[in-house]
C-alpha cells in the first residue's frame, strides 16, 4: 500500500532517521495504522538504514507493537494491586461476555483499582457495567 | 468567600479516572484552577475552593454534588465538605520536599511555579561550581529512590570525574511495579521540580542532554512532560542559555513500549538507543559507560526531583530528615484493597502498621487484612502481625523485604498467597528480558513448579525445588529481575506455607 509506505517514510523524517528514536517511530507507526506491519518494518529498514531483523527485534520485544492490526480497545491491568480489589474475577465476567481485553501490567491507577483504559482514557473502579458503557460512548 | 472564589480541581489521570472531567464541566470555568493530586485519591474528585482561612475541600464529588455547590455558593455545611484541606489528618503529618506545590497550582503555569520557589534550586545551583554541587547533594544523604536506595552524591561524583566529549542525564519514569504512581503524580503535577533536578544534575557533572524515559502507560504524564518541555524551552529556561548563564541543558522525552524489564537501568539504556530493551553485563557501570557508551547519571523521577529542594535550603537541611540512613523523605503510595489509597511525602521511618491502619484506614472490602506487599512485584509479601516496621531501606532489608520505590499493597484474607507467588513467576517469566538463563528458564520452571504444588502434585518435593530454584535465580541472574523474583514467592512460601499444602487434595484425601 503506497499510502502507508509514504506516511511511515514521514514518521521517519520526523525523527530525522535516528536509530536510537526506532521506539518512537515505532509508537507513530502503530498509531497511525493499529500495528507495525512488515511492510512498515521495511520502509522504517531502508530508512534508517539498519536490517530488518533490527526491526522485527524490537517490534516482538515490546508489548506495545504489534504484526498485525488485532489489539483490543480496551487495556486491563492485572497487577498485583488490580489483583487485590478482583481485576481477576473482573477479566473472568469480561471474557464471558464476549469482550476483548489487553492484559497490561499497572497503569499507575493502583488506588483505585480495578484499572482500565480504553485510548488514552482512564478508568477507575472498573467494573463489567462501567466498562460496557464505557466502550458504547468510544 | 467572595462571591467568585477560586476553584481548584485535581487534572491528575486517577482524578480523571474517577470523572475528575464531568465534574470540571459543572464548575464556573473561569474561576477553575486545574491543578495535580494531593494526593488523597479516595476524595477524588477533590474540589478545594479558596477563601480568607485557605482552601476549603470538597469531596469526592459526582457531576450533581459540583452543581449543587456552584449553586449554592460552595456553603461549608454541605454533607461532601471535608473542612480546610492542609488540616486533613493525611495532609497535616506530611512533609513535602518533592511534592511541595503539586497540587496547589496548575503545573503548566510558569508564573506560578516560579512565584513558588520552584527555581530557586536551580537559581542556587547556577551559582555553584559543578563539585560544590555534588559535593552538596553528597552531603544531603541523597539515596536513589527507583529501588536500590544507592547514594546519589557517589554517583554522580563518578560520573563527574568520568573525561568524556558529551555525558547525559537519563531520568527513569519507566514507573513499572503495581502499587506505585508517585512518578506519574509528579510528572503530571509538578513536571518543573522533575525538569530542574535534571537540569541541576546536568550542571554538576557536565551533561548537556537529557533524556525523560516514561512508560506509554503514563499518556497524561507524556503530555504533561512534552507540554512543560516546550514552555521551558520557549522561557529560556531549558536550551543553550539556561536563565541567562551560558549553560546549557537540552532535554528530550522518549516514551516506553509496555516492558517491566526497562525499569532495569541497562535495560532503559538499551531501550533508549533504539534497541531491545536486554540487561547489560555490568561493569562498566552508567556513570563511566553509559547511553551511547558515555558516562551517564541514570536516576529515579523522585530522585532527581529531591534535587531542587536540596539545593535551595542545603544538604545539611536535607540530611536533618529521615530515619537511620536513609536520609529525606519517601513517597508512601497506598494501593490495592485499602479503604483511603494514596500517595503521602512523609519521613523515613514511620511504620507499616501507621500507614495501613491510621493512613489507610484498613481494607476496602472490609475484611481482615491479611498481607501487604511492598517495593512492587519484586517485593515481599509481609503479614498482617509483621507490619511494626518503620519505613527504612535498611530495616526492609533485615526483615528480608524490600523498600524499592515506596509502593504498598494491601490485600485482604480472601488473596490464595500461593497463587501470588504462582502469579510471580508467571509475571517474570513474561517480562524476563532473556538474556540470562535463571531468569528465562527460572521463572517459567518455577511458575510449572508452584502450579503443581497447588495442584497437590508432589508437594513437599516441589517445595523444595521451588526453594532451589529461587536460589539459583537469586544467585545467578544478571539483574533484579530473575535476582528478586524468589522474594515474593519466598516470603509467601515463609509465611504463609498452609497455603501452599492446604490446596493438596491427596492430603485432604489422606485426612479423611
Amino acid at each position: 500500500m503506497p499510502h502507508e509506505i509514504d506516511v511511515v517514510a514521514k514518521i521517519c523524517a520526523h525523527h530525522n532517521h535516528d536509530p536510537a528514536a526506532l521506539l518512537e517511530i515505532l509508537h507513530d507507526t502503530q498509531e497511525e495504522f493499529g500495528c507495525v506491519s512488515d511492510d512498515a518494518a521495511r520502509t522504517i529498514a531502508e530508512r534508517l538504514n539498519i536490517s530488518r531483523a533490527d526491526i522485527h527485534g524490537v517490534r516482538s520485544f515490546y508489548g506495545d507493537f504489534s504484526r498485525q492490526a488485532d489489539k483490543p480497545k480496551l487495556k486491563l491491568c492485572r497487577a498485583e494491586a488490580c489483583q487485590a480489589v478482583g481485576s481477576e474475577e473482573l477479566a473472568r465476567r469480561l471474557s464471558d461476555k464476549g469482550i476483548a481485553s489487553e492484559t497490561i501490567y499497572c497503569l499507575g491507577n493502583c488506588a483505585l483499582g480495578p484499572a482500565a483504559m480504553i485510548g488514552e482514557r482512564l478508568i477507575g473502579r472498573a467494573s463489567v457495567e462501567l466498562l460496557e458503557a464505557e466502550l458504547a460512548d468510544d | 468567600m467572595t462571591d467568585t472564589p477560586r476553584l481548584y480541581l485535581s487534572r491528575d489521570a486517577a482524578a480523571l479516572s474517577v470523572g475528575a472531567d464531568a465534574v470540571a464541566a459543572a464548575l464556573p470555568r473561569d474561576q477553575l484552577v486545574r491543578t495535580g493530586s494531593r494526593g488523597m485519591l479516595w476524595l477524588e474528585p477533590l474540589l478545594e475552593v479558596e477563601t480568607a482561612q485557605g482552601r476549603i475541600g470538597f469531596g469526592p464529588l459526582s457531576v450533581m454534588d459540583a452543581k449543587r455547590l456552584a449553586d449554592a455558593g460552595f456553603p461549608e455545611d454541605d454533607a461532601t465538605c471535608l473542612g480546610k484541606v492542609e488540616d486533613l489528618p493525611w495532609m497535616k503529618v506530611q512533609r513535602r520536599v518533592i511534592f511541595e506545590r503539586c497540587g496547589l497550582i496548575d503545573p503548566l503555569d510558569l508564573d506560578a511555579f516560579e512565584a513558588s520557589g520552584g527555581l530557586d534550586g536551580l537559581w542556587s545551583a547556577l551559582g555553584k561550581t559543578p563539585s560544590d554541587i555534588v559535593e552538596t547533594v553528597t552531603r544531603s544523604g541523597l539515596r536513589g529512590r527507583g529501588g536500590a536506595g544507592f547514594p546519589a552524591g557517589i554517583k554522580w561524583k563518578t560520573a563527574s570525574e568520568a573525561v568524556a566529549d558529551q555525558k547525559y542525564i537519563c531520568c527513569n519514569a519507566d514507573e513499572g511495579d503495581s502499587g506505585t504512581f508517585a512518578d506519574r503524580m509528579l510528572m503530571e503535577g509538578d513536571p518543573g521540580q522533575l525538569i530542574a533536578g535534571m537540569i541541576i544534575a546536568g550542571l554538576a557533572v557536565g551533561a548537556t542532554k537529557g533524556f525523560i524515559y516514561c512508560r506509554s502507560e503514563y499518556p497524561h504524564a507524556i503530555a504533561t512532560l512534552k507540554a512543560a518541555i516546550s514552555a521551558w524551552e520557549a522561557r529560556g529556561w531549558l536550551g543553550s542559555d539556561i536563565l541567562g548563564s551560558g549553560k546549557a541543558f537540552e532535554l528530550q522525552l522518549r516514551r516506553g513500549a509496555g516492558s517491566y524489564v526497562c525499569g532495569e537501568e541497562s535495560a532503559m539504556l538499551e531501550s533508549l538507543e533504539g534497541k531491545r530493551g536486554q540487561v547489560r553485563v555490568k561493569p562498566p557501570i552508567p556513570a563511566i559507560s553509559g547511553l551511547f557508551g558515555k558516562p551517564t547519571i541514570v536516576n529515579n523521577v523522585l530522585t532527581l526531583a529531591s534535587v531542587p529542594w536540596i539545593l535551595a535550603h542545603g544538604g545539611e537541611a536535607y540530611a536533618e530528615i529521615g530515619h537511620e540512613r536513609s536520609r529525606g523523605t519517601q513517597a508512601y503510595q497506598l494501593a490495592g484493597n485499602i479503604r483511603r489509597g494514596g500517595m503521602l511525602e512523609a519521613d523515613f521511618g514511620i511504620s507499616l502498621r501507621d500507614l495501613i491502619e491510621d493512613f489507610g484506614g484498613g481494607t476496602l472490602s472490609g475484611r481482615p487484612l491479611k498481607a501487604v506487599q511492598v517495593g512492587g512485584p519484586l517485593g515481599a509479601y509481609i503479614p498482617a502481625d509483621d507490619l511494626d516496621l518503620p519505613m527504612d531501606y535498611e530495616a526492609f532489608a533485615a526483615a528480608g523485604a524490600m523498600l524499592g520505590h515506596g509502593g504498598i499493597v494491601a490485600f485482604d484474607n480472601t488473596v490464595d498467597m500461593a497463587k501470588q507467588a504462582e502469579f510471580a513467576m508467571e509475571f517474570c517469566a513474561e517480562e524476563s528480558c532473556g538474556k540470562c538463563t535463571p531468569c528465562r528458564i527460572g521463572s517459567i520452571r518455577g511458575a510449572e513448579t508452584i502450579s503443581k504444588i497447588r495442584e497437590g502434585e508432589n508437594v513437599e518435593a516441589n517445595l523444595e525445588l521451588v526453594e532451589e530454584l529461587c536460589t539459583v535465580m537469586t544467585d545467578g541472574s544478571l539483574c533484579a529481575m530473575g535476582g528478586l523474583t524468589p522474594m515474593p514467592v519466598m516470603s509467601a512460601l515463609r509465611h504463609f506455607r498452609e497455603d501452599f499444602i492446604s490446596s493438596d487434595p491427596k492430603l485432604e484425601d489422606m485426612v479423611d
